[in-house]
């Protein structure tokens, strides 16, 4: 793992979003339809990273949401986090992953091939607030731990069955 | 005001008790088998975050095999198997006659994967079938699904259909044990049970409780 000596990882939780500084690192573990979205801004060393489970808030059927849950608000909600933390979101880039199919078999619900959707949902909002796309891993099937560290800018993925990469 | 929140205590005893029906027909399948004692614990039923659903077979990272099927019909809802990788690999050694075979590393056989999937079509079909007369219910389970992978990306394949209702899950968790083995305390496989927040009211209609 990604560790500097004195940083700490910070941990994200399924469904949950957060922002770090350097030293520190920021992961999320067991990605598997869901995805993972680092946004950082370089010149800052400041990173922020959204665990996303499904496509759109628009899928809620409850009154209040959490944000977090959804590619569309999970991503404002970061921008906004990292803009109050001092960084300006014209400088932000993204690398993404995890949107998998850990199951393959027929079946008519749309829940089955939500990582898909996931990940095209997590494009297009990145593509509304002209955030590009530097790196990403998605799709397949193998489930991934990812770790991003602010100082190098580098995301760090370990599935269980292809070993550990860095992109 | 979503269903989940409706759910009294008369609700998860009933809930405890399908866990219970189903979980033991899986578990005398599993022992006549294998011919091998097996036990079961009384089954949790439990409203838990998404968070928590992970620490329930030891974290989201942790590498376990895990079988997962849909149930559609009168009552829709995802069921897990979830074994750790070295009791899959006892059940399926034993299976398949080959102490070599692992999930581990690159021993894996495609006879050994077939062996397991039927492991668990056998377990579920059984479950769901005491499911099924208990309540008598239509229940048709999909083809169960296998994969070897960290606990977080399975589990979470179940909780896409709940997500959307709420960021809590109630799940029916039985745990079984194999007799024999000196640590007596610790959980051999896990049977989860996630109901579509939508399927609580027929389950219960069915059981003649509203």
């Amino acid at each position: 793992m990604i560790q500097s000596r004195t940083g700490q990882v910070i941990k994200v939780g399924i469904a949950q979003l957060d922002i770090v500084k350097m030293p520190d690192t920021i992961r999320t573990s067991g990605l598997g339809s869901c995805v993972g979205v680092v946004l950082y801004d370089e010149t800052k060393n400041i990173a922020g990273l959204v665990h996303i489970m499904l496509p759109d808030s628009s899928l809620a059927r409850t009154e209040t949401i959490n944000e977090a849950k959804f590619a569309n608000t999970g991503i404002k909600a970061l921008i906004d986090k990292l803009k109050l933390a001092g960084s300006q979101p014209s400088r932000l880039k993204a690398k993404i992953a995890g949107g998998a199919q850990m199951f393959k078999f027929t079946s008519d619900k749309d829940s089955m091939r939500i990582g898909p959707r996931n990940v095209e949902a997590v494009k297009n909002e990145l593509r509304k607030n002209n955030i590009p796309i530097i790196a990403e891993d998605t799709g397949g099937n193998s489930g991934r731990t990812i770790e991003f560290n602010p100082d190098t800018c580098l995301l760090n993925i370990r599935t269980v069955n292809q070993g550990v990469s860095e992109i | 005001m979503n269903e989940i929140q409706k759910i009294t205590s008369l609700h998860l005893d009933i809930l405890k008790e399908i866990g219970n029906i189903g979980a033991a027909h899986a578990a005398t399948a599993l022992s006549s088998l294998l011919a091998r004692k097996i036990d079961m614990q009384v089954p949790k039923v439990e409203m838990v975050s998404f968070e928590e659903m992970m620490e329930l077979a030891g974290g989201a990272e942790t590498v376990v095999v895990g079988i997962f099927l849909r149930i559609e019909g009168d009552s829709e809802g995802s069921m897990f198997f979830i074994l750790p990788i070295e009791q899959a690999d006892r059940f399926i050694q034993s299976l398949i006659n080959d102490d070599q075979f692992s999930f581990s590393d690159g021993k894996l056989t495609e006879l050994g994967v077939s062996a397991m999937q039927e492991l668990g079509n056998i377990l579920s079909g059984s479950y769901l079938s005491a499911l099924s007369d208990f309540t008598g219910m239509k229940l048709y389970p999909t083809v169960p699904g296998l994969s070897v992978d960290m606990f977080g990306a399975i589990i979470s394949t179940g909780l896409i259909e709940i997500s959307e209702v709420s960021d809590q899950v109630i799940v029916i968790n039985t745990s079984i044990f194999e007799e024999g083995f000196d640590n007596r305390n610790e959980v051999h496989g896990h049977f989860f049970l996630l109901p579509d927040p939508d399927s609580f009211t027929s389950i219960f209609k069915a059981l003649g409780v509203s």
